[in-house]
């Protein structure tokens, strides 16, 4: 990816993940840690042009979809959506609160440029292959993007989704699972190890890339590969770090479901400009 | 009214005593043990506590299996999750294999607030309430939760307890007697009752208050038990006000509404009102937001008692 396109993309991330802590901070509540492990990956899907979607029309029939099965990470959809022009950035700070089209959980009867409704962990991709049946039947010709949790493969749906994606050779799906070790009740590997990941979805018959989920080459160089894929289902597993570019946060499973005081929020945009760092 | 306190912070701590008292006892969680409060016991008796993951129906299979090999398994999530995505696991291996587990269920109700409607549960009572073998109770404070869950570990058989996430007023008291199956009458009043469950109970209190400055005396009960539902007072009420007003903080279809209106359909016509969910899913909001916007506030109640008390007046109640 050449140098020019690769600033701006960390500029974007950089952008989404300052939004988030904002959102965040003025909600008082939500999902800090696996919003700012995607903000590269949302970065590179909506502004890299890979995706096929237009702000202005957003149910456009021959859109590329994205699903978030791990929905309560939103604050960075929502970031991403704000910013590429859905709506007004102003409603970020709405965030969870009464009347918002933003909500606690992704909601696709409120918010443009959401696709589907989630929330409760595993569903989304089984909605995401529904999608990617119904984008072959119509030859609609898009793409429909999946992102799920690591903690969220505890469920037993998504390994049901996963056999009919490889069975119905849905090389038009592309899950990307958030790969940062981290769940609610502690590491991945503690709570309950899904290990070794990558196999269990190779044995499901899907094509798996594993990357450094916040190296924009790498994100580039996989996304194309999947893209190219015929035949079968891709899974893209992103090694990240929850938390991701806020010192504090990195790595700490307390910050799953807390959002900053103003103080911290003051303190992680800092970090974000590479202050603090311990 | 002293105090206020959640329902699950109370939890996590009779669990602990429980599990000092009582070696049988194991905890089964699905990775929310700390939203949850399991995470005390687990602390305590890790041995004794499993984290399935996220992954609700094998989290009831696995208290299932626990339960048969004479242990008794306490399974917890969230409402929504518990019974909403196990509901299979819970009927068919659970309640029709009478599997003695205790089903305490966390997050239930639209307090659940900002998370919004995906974490909102308001059908878990009317999911639990329809199966055989499972009773289903709601404990209306911090008390009332040891009370609960002592009483249902002293039976055999599955139980679902439905708890919540915000801190609620206390309306009963540590020594106030709890006998699963019964409801208590917490305010006496002829003109009409209202019979509340879980955090709707204080509001309850506080419509009966301002509903008796206005002249009217009306009943409060506190029916914990959703199921089996205390029809001798129910029915006894019912026959002595002429005007019943059910309160819950779950969907008016399925719930203890109509668990009252099955009761009173086929015993006893009187005027009945219900306060609850209005068959909507919910949005995000404060608690006090989302319950003013559903319609569960003791002002809900306060004009939903005038309604029905318009009716007592003009229709006739049957009774046999
Ligand atoms: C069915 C269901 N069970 C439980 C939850 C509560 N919950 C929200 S996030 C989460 C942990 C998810 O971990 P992971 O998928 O790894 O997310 P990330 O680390 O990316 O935030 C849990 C258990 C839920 N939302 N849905
Ligand atoms: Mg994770």
């Amino acid at each position: 990816m050449d140098e020019v396109r690769k600033k701006e993309l960390t500029e974007m991330a950089k952008k989404l993940r300052i939004d988030i802590l904002e959102m965040l901070c003025e909600a008082g509540s939500g999902h800090s840690g696996g919003s700012l492990s995607m903000a590269d990956v949302f970065s590179y899907l909506y502004f890299s042009g890979i995706l096929n979607v237009d702000p202005k029309n957003p149910d456009k029939k021959d859109r590329d979809r994205v699903v978030l099965s791990k929905g309560h990470a939103c604050p960075v959809w929502y970031a991403a959506l704000a910013e590429k022009g859905y709506f007004d950035k102003s409603h970020l700070k709405k965030l969870r609160k009464y009347g918002s089209i933003l909500q606690g959980h992704p909601d696709m009867r409120k918010t443009p440029g959401v696709d589907m409704t989630t929330g409760s962990l595993g569903q989304g991709l089984s909605c995401a292959v529904g999608m990617a049946i119904g984008a072959k039947l119509d030859n609609l010709g898009c793409k429909i993007f999946a992102i799920v949790g690591d903690g969220e493969c505890n469920e037993g749906q998504i390994w049901e989704a996963a056999m009919a994606a490889a069975h119905y050779k849905l090389d038009n799906l592309i899950a990307i699972v958030d790969k940062n070790g981290l769940q609610i009740d502690g590491f991945t590997k503690d709570v309950m190890n899904t290990e070794p990941l990558a196999e269990k979805w190779r044995a499901f018959g899907w094509e798996v890339i594993e990357i450094d989920g916040h190296n924009f080459d790498q994100i580039d160089s996989a996304i194309g590969r999947a893209i190219e894929t015929k035949g079968k289902p891709v899974c893209i597993i992103a090694h990240t770090t929850k938390g991701k570019g806020v010192y504090f946060m990195e790595n700490v499973c307390d910050w799953h479901g807390k959002a900053p005081s103003k103080e911290e929020k003051e303190k992680a945009l800092a970090s974000l400009c590479g202050e603090g760092a311990e | 009214m002293e105090g206020t306190r959640s329902t699950r912070d109370a939890y996590g701590e009779v669990l602990v005593s429980l599990g000092v008292e009582n070696p049988k006892i194991v905890v089964v969680d699905a990775d929310v043990s700390k939203a949850t409060r399991t995470s005390l016991f687990a602390r305590q008796f890790p041995e004794r506590f499993f984290n399935v993951g996220v992954a609700e129906q094998n989290l009831m299979g696995v208290a299932a299996g626990l339960s048969l090999t004479g242990l008794i398994p306490i399974a917890s999530t969230f409402a929504v999750f518990a019974t909403g995505r196990a509901f299979d696991q819970v009927r068919n291996t659970i309640a029709y294999g009478n599997c003695n587990v205790k089903i305490v269920a966390t997050h239930g109700g639209i307090t659940v607030g900002e998370d919004g409607a995906s974490h909102q549960s308001i059908e878990d009572i009317a999911l639990m309430r329809v199966l055989p073998n499972m009773k289903v109770i709601v404990p209306a404070d911090a008390f009332e939760v040891e009370k609960a869950l002592r009483a249902a570990v002293r039976i055999y058989g599955p139980v679902y307890i439905r708890l919540g996430r915000v801190p609620v007023p206390t309306v009963t008291s540590k020594c106030s007697h709890f006998e699963i199956g019964r409801a208590n009458v917490l305010r006496d009043g002829s003109d009409l009752a209202i019979l509340a469950t879980g955090i709707m109970v204080s509001e309850s209190l506080k419509a009966a208050e301002i509903l008796s400055s206005e002249g009217v005396e009306s009943a409060v009960i506190n029916v914990h038990t959703i199921k089996p539902l205390d029809r001798e007072t129910v029915l006894e009420t019912a026959k002595r006000c002429g005007a019943l007003i059910t309160a819950e903080e779950h969907s008016i279809v399925g719930g203890l509404g109509s668990a009252v209106a099955e009761l009173l359909s086929t015993e006893c016509w009187v005027a009945l009102g219900m306060v609850g969910v209005k068959d909507t899913f919910g949005e995000s909001g404060s608690p006090k937001e989302l319950m003013k916007k559903y319609g569960i506030t003791a002002g809900d109640i306060v004009e939903k008692a005038k309604e029905v008390l318009n009716k007592k007046k003009t229709g006739r109640a049957v009774c046999r």
